[in-house]
């Protein structure tokens, strides 16, 4: 086991607690960044898929995870970014490099105006009320068709950004690294908001209302502070998505979206970044591995429908009966197990039960 | 002028009148108690002076400004830190991490700044951790500073809940029964800190608190409630033995024989 001398308070401040940890986080970044030397275009692909859901699930995972507020419509975010972007491109002539942020800032704003009503919500009627946003975007997309397509959807233009092509379809490798930089740059800002006062504001509104008002914590502000930021991202993760799948519809954002999105945090373990990713791979790979498997073993099998959801609801069920932290949290005891040998202890990363809780008076 | 002030405090829960027509002042620097069998109204007091309910008549002044057009969360800014009862800390932070919070009221960032780590930003948290390290020091929680709360004991977590009220650097601390659940050894440490808030860093403290041993041995003054009511006031020993009190505790004598 590592035992970290701290000598400075900029050692809990920086990203990383040691130089160990950082070198196997570089190591991690170059493997990522040399992947598609080593895969083929396909994988490449799968590989661009799974960082857009992760960034997709680093938004949701900023507002369940360390907010602790519920969405069920987050769908409907990447919808808006994903139309926003191309609509800026399209319609009004604007570079990528500048209608991608716009589109965040969008749905972030977007994120605002849904939550100033739902602001005060709690649990279940938050969920309910997002449900219901998702299903109004879907609605809204058809209404809007002059802009937004319609049924008929909207074709993503090629990305250039000065004088370099991310071509969906020709440019596989350059959109992956596109996507990785990007990934990379909302990793650190979520670093951030964890290691200011920000994030400290919305882990006190998730553990104890009450309290976090009576350390000053404007609850209302913060909620929808931290709403607006998790709609901001996903809009971001929905605006790749767009030039990532080329051509989308109404139905591409749909409710299942949503849902998969919240799946995919609580498999890979909320409250914590890895968890996204951990997520994402779980989402994206699955259903490849699933078709390999049919292909490799059964034959003789058509395709059976609903096969997919089916085993993603067996793994959400199983993660909360038996790993109510997720992936991520698997692999914490597993690390630790090891750091510790011989001394890891059956019980030791059992939840203590909580005892007394005042009179709420939220 | 008082330093906290509350003139005829009325708050009724439809027929229930919780607290009725208190009045009473705590001047700077002393210790007040407030004491009284359950259900006497002394939490609901601070839960007013938090601005969680809004009392149905009376005013509340405090260094001579009204704090009823205050919003709970605009209390801690002005000066007024408070502990719970029955421990509302955040659970799965570190206790490190629990202080610093405290410190939301002297944040001088923008959620901007913060998500991009400006500089300034950093300094601040320099700040920040330097003021939680004092209280830390104070209380000697040294060796629980990186510890989540949910694996503390509960002796422990009642001290990071006084802790996290002394980060916001308070004038008037409230403390909602700081020795309940504690042992002796540990009672006696809550004593000395608060004769050490109240002297050292001349803090006012207005605590609740049942073991009548802790009140008499740090309280300048006390304040006897029963039923909303209040039936005296004055230094612990004059209270101990106002006859209302004993009725209060111990009942009337006409009913002892029925």
């Amino acid at each position: 086991m590592r035992i970290i001398f701290k000598k400075s308070y900029e050692a809990d401040i920086r990203y990383f607690k040691d130089r160990v940890q950082a070198s196997w986080y570089f190591i991690l970044l170059v493997l990522a960044v040399i992947l598609p030397f080593v895969i083929n275009d396909y994988w490449v692909g799968e590989f661009s898929l799974m960082l857009i859901w992760a960034i997709a699930g680093m938004g949701l995972m900023l507002l369940v995870g360390h907010t602790g507020q519920a969405s069920l419509g987050h769908a409907a975010f990447m919808a808006v970014g994903a139309y926003t972007n191309v609509i800026l491109q399209n319609d009004f002539n604007i570079p990528f490099i500048i209608s991608l942020p716009l589109s965040g800032l969008f749905a972030g704003i977007l994120g605002i105006c849904v939550a100033l009503p739902t602001g005060k919500l709690h649990g279940i009627y938050m969920a309910i009320a997002t449900i219901a946003i998702g299903v109004l975007a879907e609605d809204l997309i058809v209404i809007l068709e002059p802009w937004t397509g319609g049924v008929g959807g909207i074709y993503a233009p090629a990305i250039n950004i000065f004088g370099i092509n991310f071509d969906r379809y020709t440019n596989v490798a350059e959109l992956y690294w596109l996507i990785l930089a990007i990934t990379v740059l909302i990793i650190i800002g979520y670093k951030n908001i964890l290691r200011s006062p920000l994030g400290r504001s919305f882990a006190a509104v998730r553990d104890s209302e009450i309290s976090a008002q009576a350390m000053g914590v404007n609850i209302g502000k913060t909620r929808t502070l931290s709403f607006a930021i998790s709609c901001a991202i996903t809009g971001i993760s929905g605006a790749l998505m767009g030039h990532f799948s080329y051509v989308f519809t109404n139905e591409t954002f749909n409710i299942v979206i949503s849902i998969n999105l919240l799946l995919m945090i609580v498999v890979g373990g909320v409250g914590f970044i890895h968890g996204a990713f951990l997520g994402a791979m779980v989402v994206t790979f699955l259903p490849s591995g699933i078709s390999f498997t049919r292909d490799a073993f059964f034959s003789d099998f058509h395709i059976i429908p609903g096969i997919e959801s089916g085993i993603f609801g067996m793994i959400l069920i199983a993660v909360i009966l038996f790993e109510p932290m997720g992936l991520y949290g698997r692999w914490l005891k597993i690390k630790a197990y090891f750091e510790l040998f011989p001394f890891y202890r059956k019980d030791m990363f059992r939840r203590q039960k909580t005892y007394l809780k005042t009179e709420r008076t939220r | 002028m008082s330093f906290l002030k509350l003139t005829d405090v009325t708050l009724k829960f439809g027929g229930v009148t919780a607290v009725d027509n208190v009045s009473f002042s705590v001047e700077k620097g002393e210790v007040f108690s407030l004491v009284g069998p359950n259900g006497a109204g002394k939490s609901t007091i601070f839960n007013i002076l938090s601005r969680f309910y809004t009392p149905s008549h009376g005013e509340i002044t405090f260094e001579g400004k009204s704090i009823l057009k205050k919003q709970s969360h605009e209390i801690a800014g002005i000066g007024i830190a408070r502990t719970f009862q029955n421990i509302e800390l955040f659970h799965q932070a570190s206790v490190l991490q629990n202080l610093l919070v405290a410190r939301q009221t002297h944040r001088k960032s923008n959620p901007v700044s913060e998500i991009l780590f400006s500089p300034f930003v950093k300094k601040e948290e320099y700040r920040h951790r330097y003021a939680v390290e004092k209280v830390i020091d104070f209380l000697d929680l040294q060796s629980y500073r990186e510890k989540f709360i949910s694996g503390l004991p509960y002796g422990v977590r009642k001290v990071v809940e006084l802790g996290r009220a002394l980060a916001i650097e308070p004038k008037l601390l409230l403390l909602d029964e700081p020795a309940s659940g504690l042992s002796v050894e540990e009672t006696q440490d809550v004593a000395f800190w608060i004769e050490d808030i109240k002297k050292v860093m001349g803090i006012t403290v207005l605590m609740v608190e049942h073991d009548m041993h802790l009140v008499s041995s740090v309280s300048d003054r006390v304040m006897a409630l029963a039923d909303g009511k209040m039936l005296a006031l004055g230094t612990p020993d004059e209270v101990k033995n106002h006859p209302a009190v004993i009725e209060a505790y111990l009942g009337g004598s006409e009913e002892v024989g029925n």
